[in-house]
């Protein structure tokens, strides 16, 4: 065990002969076990991951029909979410009752994004040549004033890319029992492929007839 | 013959270090540790590759996998000033000052005005039985009381800020209240709407959703 040494001189010469002491001895084993004790629980209490969150900026009261028309057909694209993980489909332009097919997919990372990367590969283009210009002034720049200077001046030339006039716009559409990990999982993916038009709606009965049966939508009461 | 002299004490090896560093370990987790607050349900919220943290003032909504509703603001002040703005709004809400002083110190809370104060008198025990079954915070438009906890909170929120000397207009960015919403993944979205929903009805149009990171690419 650890030991404390008291002392420091030795015998000087001419002094009374003392005896010899030997170190104090401390038994440290409990204190030791206690530090410990307290180092294992704190460790297991603390919780390492902190939540992280995804900003939503949810649209104020919209008139659905009215906003619609205004769309252009070329620039819509809306994801449907159904109810199971399986039931995740999109389509591209305006709802046509006759020629409107579902397009399946998936949240991996051949599946939606691809489509939405290609779709809004220009705007994508853009930002990420954007963001290589604000490195290299990053680089070159010395003082702090500088580079936050620099930053909020890419933020918002980022900001009118990816707001640009022909930017896709993605609907994600959902029905009542549609599970909230998909909707974040899509519009994550709206994050990731940088497409910010984008809303949230109700799905609407002809579309979710397509992959489901009548008496199910019937029963999901959808418009 | 010469006897090999054995040493007669026990080998002593020096500890010193490991306790050193123990303790540093010890100290460091003491200082840094965060409790976490007891949660009356487990949410398992979903992953995303967003890397933003959750802000510090946060009034956060939970919505478990049942669609049921929980409120949480933090900070012992702002709580008690949150009830007593409740109050006002809710006359038929009854609670002594013992109720509204244990209030304050809880965490997240899931009751319906009419049984608030039968949960905040209960035991720990007790109170853990009425989480399990308590419906959660009435969402809908006829009661309404999630609305009320939502004004309730912001306004208790901008007197405690106001109380602490800032200006109403200094009162935004990091400073400003934020909304979370903690909902499970397999929570229905029609649940989450109604929680929205309530939110849009007082003009709140930003929320955090609550994510975990994904690990890895899928």
């Amino acid at each position: 065990m650890a030991e404390i040494i008291e002392g420091g001189g030795g015998h000087e010469k001419g002094g009374k002969k003392r005896p010899k002491k030997s170190p104090v001895r401390m038994d440290m084993t409990p204190m030791v076990d206690l530090a410990f004790l307290l180092l294992t629980f704190f460790i297991l209490a603390t919780s390492l991951s902190k939540p992280k969150t995804l900003e939503i900026v949810y649209p104020k009261e919209v008139d659905n029909t009215e906003d619609q028309t205004k769309l252009d057909d070329d620039l819509a694209t809306t994801i449907v979410i159904g109810e199971t993980d399986d039931q995740i489909f999109y389509y591209h332009g305006k709802f046509r009752k006759d020629t409107t097919k579902l397009e399946p997919s998936d949240f991996s990372k051949d599946g939606l994004r691809v489509m939405l990367l290609e779709r809004n590969k220009r705007v994508v283009e853009q930002v990420n040549s954007l963001k290589d210009q604000q490195r290299e002034e990053l680089k070159k720049s010395n003082s702090r004033e500088d580079d936050e200077k620099i930053n909020a001046r890419f933020k918002d030339l980022i900001a009118d890319a990816s707001n640009d006039s022909l930017a896709p716009f993605v609907i994600v559409k959902t029905m009542p029992t549609t599970k909230w990990k998909n909707v974040v999982n899509a519009i994550d993916e709206l994050n990731i492929t940088n497409v910010k038009k984008r809303a949230i709606m109700d799905m609407e009965a002809r579309e979710a007839l397509l992959f489901l049966s009548p008496e199910k939508v019937a029963e999901l009461k959808l418009k | 013959m010469s006897k090999i002299k054995m040493p007669k004490s026990a080998p002593s090896l020096d500890m010193t270090p490991m306790v050193d560093l123990g303790f540093l370990l010890v100290t460091f987790f003491i200082l840094t540790a965060k409790f976490r607050p007891n949660e009356p349900v487990i949410v398992d919220v979903p992953a995303a590759t967003s890397e933003l943290l959750l802000p510090e003032k946060v009034m956060q909504i939970t919505v478990d996998d049942k669609g049921r509703v929980f409120f949480d603001l933090a900070g012992k002040d702002i709580r008690r000033e949150m009830l007593n703005r409740m109050v006002q709004r809710h006359p038929e809400l009854k609670l002594t000052e013992d109720e509204a002083r244990k209030f304050a110190l809880l965490g997240m809370c899931g009751m319906p005005m009419n049984n608030l104060s039968q949960y905040l008198s209960a035991d720990e025990k007790t109170r853990a039985a009425l989480d399990a079954q308590t419906p959660g915070i009435p969402t809908d438009s006829i009661n309404g009381e999630l609305g009320d906890w939502i004004q309730s909170g912001y306004e208790a929120f901008m007197a405690d800020a106001e109380k602490h000397g800032l200006e109403p207009k200094d009162i935004k960015g990091d400073k400003a209240l934020r909304y979370a919403i903690k909902a499970d993944g397999t929570t229905d979205y029609e649940k989450v709407e109604q929680v929205i929903d309530v939110f849009r009805d007082k003009n709140i149009f930003q929320f955090n959703m609550v994510t975990t990171l994904e690990s890895g690419s899928k």
